[in-house]
């Protein structure tokens, strides 16, 4: 049995009506929330029934797997903490939980929390569920999450989450299972932040890292840095039936070519973060499928607000009317992508707003602007990165302006030192942004005045208030249009040019089944462990 | 005596070499844009964190001071920490050099015999058509670039027909899994060094079979494997055991498209690793092992010819 994916419909919206209906939302809801989305009532009693068989295929006990991801080195870490990579993240989820944990459209679901409580958004109380055990055994208490939480304030621990903890002023044990945070300044995505990778939960006191005692799916049976890591099936795990495989093999292949000939020749069952371009050819595999996560990601043209000559608003916007968004897509993404707006809040996500007019690839209406700008007659430099899918879009770029009578020079610079000497340096660069787990970190980190990667260094009052004050809204339909009003903002002022979304691409053995995109990150956000089995 | 001699000259003239080197590459590495710093911290620099993390990593030390500082550690015996992950570069090379000398050391037990068969049997029989076709072979392999042997390799032997895997893991647990692991990254390598050490052998062999104490040997009636044999070969010795050191140093350190192909855990991508992070221990250290494996194999090479050549032996 495979899940059939509409035309008409993503599989993130597909996971979402099958969230929706594994809680209990029925048909006539359903139908009118795609009929509100467009769908005819007939073509929407197709897709629910697709998701409706997605739901009733059940998952099988027993086998293992081995899975290839696209890192591995000596500095591979089961520290919650120190995680720096997407191979960490899926080791980490094999073996740890969180309090929570983001659903399809980035939505904190409860994990090891039972409820979490709050009015004002500042003091959050958390009561945790209480039939959850370690893999040694001892159960669950407040004592262990007041610790995984509070040891990333502590400059010690090294931890990559430290800015996101910095704003916990007061972490405390209120109950044998209950822990009060209070916060600096109001934020209603804490829930988010504790279903971030880097705020999984380890036991109280853990100080030493050369193996991982979790509450996860997985005991860690094996972990060798730079080599491999095992899991085998927790049988005394929370979640009742989960998980199904008895053992789980994660190791790094780096080059991406070597990742799929193991998948394609049975030595693994997933290879992780494979291209577009090789996504073509795993589909040319019968008994291989590619799994596609619609997500945040994306490459951007950044031009500088603070400098010429982007400057002139003119430029802009010839420059956003130059996009030629559907041929990024079909070209170089092999339509693995999501067309975008000038904005970075992409469709998968719950407040993503989906009133604003697409931005067409328009040249007349960007002879009109480049005519209007005065600076017809000029070349503009635009620096990208040397052989990535930043320079394919410069070029695109270039290609298009050369209709219009524009010429823009394409620098290729190398990888090297392109962070620190390039990007946001010059007054026109490609920029590069993986997806974020809320719009609230998206906007605060790439687009607030004040923000050190305020990517084209761009002004707006309005825009910095509203960020402030939706942190702080916890009623989610206001909230929905705060961030409503801060995407069109965006679209229309600033200096940013984001012509689509990446998809994230994982491809595995068409036996391996249970695999639902969540934009966090590849294999389900990282947390396939617990909800694959394998058939046949 | 004369021996000896060489040796210890050898030695001297190794150290000295190594110095030279350890400079050239630390200046190199000076050269490249961006440093340590910037590979840990990513897209996510800033100039405070930038800074602060130079001067933990010691970075903020003028070059020729941490220079010495690496050679002062290098010569009480400890190679220094990685700047990326902060564990002894001892630590980091270690299974990486075992994994690359496995790799070199199946290779050189398939190509050496294999090399010096074909290359004594064309010089045998010159002319024929066999040694047509093995020049022609082997001329065509030398020409054919590894990345290509390697991915064809994979494509067939792997993909489509399953015999092997199509990822190498350095371990010997069963002679089984071992062939399913080598027996493609092996084959890739021997073929490249094979040839070339084939055409080497049949060259120097060549070149002493025209000689004119050959010519008297063969007046006088020795028999043609006799002849190549105890007559010829001895005095090609030299050059072929300078083919063999040069072709087996190279399989050390240079074998990076093999590595990467096979995601085989070698010296070569840990070199490449090290050079695109900055991180200058691991770059000297790696540096260090190549030219200190080079130089053995030339000595041992030297020293097989002279053993080989009773003038030089005896004198």
């Amino acid at each position: 049995m495979t899940i059939k994916r509409h035309p008409a419909i993503g599989t993130s919206d597909m996971a979402a009506i099958e969230v929706a209906l594994a809680k209990g939302a029925s048909r006539r809801d359903l139908i009118r929330w795609l009929g509100a989305a467009g769908l005819s009532a007939a073509t929407a009693g197709v897709v629910i029934g697709d998701a409706k068989r997605a739901l009733a295929q059940t998952p099988k006990r027993g086998g293992r797997i081995k899975v290839a991801s696209q890192t591995s080195s000596t500095a591979d870490t089961v520290d919650p903490a120190k995680q720096n990579n997407q191979t960490d993240y899926t080791r980490c989820f094999t073996f740890y939980n969180g309090l929570t944990r983001l659903d399809a459209s980035l939505a904190p679901q409860l994990e090891l929390a039972e409820a979490i409580e709050t009015d004002g958004a500042t003091v959050w109380t958390i009561k945790l569920r209480r039939d959850v055990k370690f893999h040694d055994g001892t159960p669950l208490t407040a004592d262990d999450v007041v610790f995984s939480l509070a040891r990333h304030k502590d400059p010690a621990t090294g931890s990559a989450a430290k800015a996101l903890a910095a704003p916990m002023k007061e972490i405390v044990a209120s109950g044998k299972h209950e822990v009060k945070i209070t916060l600096e300044s109001p934020n209603a995505d804490l829930p988010v932040v504790l279903g971030t990778p880097h705020f999984l939960i380890i036991k109280n006191g853990t100080t030493s890292f050369t193996t991982a005692i979790g509450t996860g799916p997985y005991r860690c049976q094996v972990f060798q840095p730079g080599i491999k890591s095992i899991g085998v099936r927790n049988t005394e795990y929370f979640k009742p039936g989960q998980p199904y495989l008895d053992e789980i093999e994660l190791f790094g292949i780096p080059d991406q070519t070597a990742r799929l000939n193991a998948l394609l020749s049975g030595d693994v069952q997933i290879a992780t973060a494979i291209s577009p371009q090789l996504a073509k050819r795993v589909q040319a595999s019968p008994g291989y499928a590619v799994f596609e996560t619609k997500a945040g990601g994306y490459n951007d043209l950044v031009i500088r607000q603070d400098s010429d000559p982007g400057r002139n608003q003119d430029l802009v916007l010839a420059l956003k009317y130059l996009l030629n968004r559907e041929q990024m897509k079909s070209a170089i993404f092999q339509g693995y992508a999501v067309l975008a707006n000038d904005q970075p809040i992409d469709p998968t996500n719950r407040f993503y707003f989906p009133g604003l007019k697409q931005r067409p690839f328009d040249p007349e209406k960007a002879k009109f602007h480049l005519q209007r700008s005065g600076l017809a007659n000029t070349t503009i430099p635009l620096h990208a990165m040397a052989s990535s899918t930043m320079l394919d879009q410069a070029v695109l770029i270039q290609q298009a302006a050369q209709q219009i009578g524009l010429t823009v020079d394409v620098k290729r610079m190398p990888a090297d030192g392109y962070w620190s000497n390039v990007w946001m340096k010059q007054p026109l660069t490609m920029g590069s942004i993986n997806p974020r787990p809320s719009a609230d970190v998206l906007f605060t980190l790439f687009f607030k005045s004040d923000s050190t990667w305020n990517e084209s260094a761009w002004k707006n009052e309005k825009f910095d208030q509203l960020l402030v004050a939706a942190r702080g809204e916890t009623d989610e339909a206001k909230r929905k249009q705060m961030y409503g009003e801060m995407q069109t903002l965006v679209h229309e002022h600033c200096g940013i040019g984001l012509p689509v979304f990446m998809s994230i691409l994982d491809a595995h053995t068409t036996k391996l089944k249970g695999l639902k995109p969540i934009p966090t990150g590849g294999l389900m956000g990282y947390a396939y462990a617990e909800n694959v089995w394998l058939e046949g | 005596m004369l021996m000896l001699a060489m040796i210890g000259r050898r030695v001297l003239g190794g150290m000295l070499t190594l110095l030279i080197v350890s400079v050239v590459v630390f200046v190199g590495t000076n050269i490249l844009p961006g440093d340590a710093t910037e590979a840990i911290l990513g897209q996510s620099t800033s100039p405070e964190a930038v800074a602060g993390l130079r001067k933990a990593l010691g970075l903020d030390l003028p070059g020729h001071e941490r220079y010495l500082r690496w050679l002062g550690g290098l010569l009480s015996g400890d190679p220094g920490v990685s700047l990326i992950n902060r564990l002894p570069v001892a630590q980091l090379i270690g299974p990486r050099l075992a994994n690359s000398l496995l790799l070199t050391a199946l290779t050189a037990v398939v190509a050496v015999p294999l090399a010096l068969l074909i290359g004594i049997t064309t010089a045998i029989w010159r002319g024929t058509l066999y040694d047509r076709v093995a020049n022609v072979t082997a001329v065509s392999l030398v020409a054919v670039p590894e990345f290509l042997l390697a991915t064809v390799g994979v494509i067939l032997f792997a993909v489509q027909l399953r015999w092997v895997s199509a990822i190498a893991t350095p371990s010997v647990g069963s002679l089984t899994q071992a062939l399913q692991s080598f027996t493609l990254p092996v084959l890739t390598l021997s073929f490249a060094v094979t040839a070339q050490m084939a055409r080497m052998t049949r060259a120097a062999l060549l070149g002493v079979l025209d000689s004119s104490y050959i010519e008297m040997a063969r007046l006088k009636g020795v028999r043609p494997a006799r002849l190549v044999l105890h007559h010829a070969l001895r005095n090609a010795a030299g050059p072929i055991a300078n083919a063999v050191a040069l072709n087996l140093s190279s399989l050390l350190g240079g074998v990076i498209i093999v590595e990467v192909i096979f995601s085989y855990p070698g010296l070569a991508k840990l070199a490449v690793d090290a050079v695109e992070t900055r991180d200058m221990p691991l770059v000297q250290a790696c540096a260090m092992i190549f030219c200190t494996t080079f130089m053995l194999l030339v000595l041992v090479a030297d020293i097989c010819s002279i053993l080989s050549n009773p003038r030089l032996r005896t004198r």
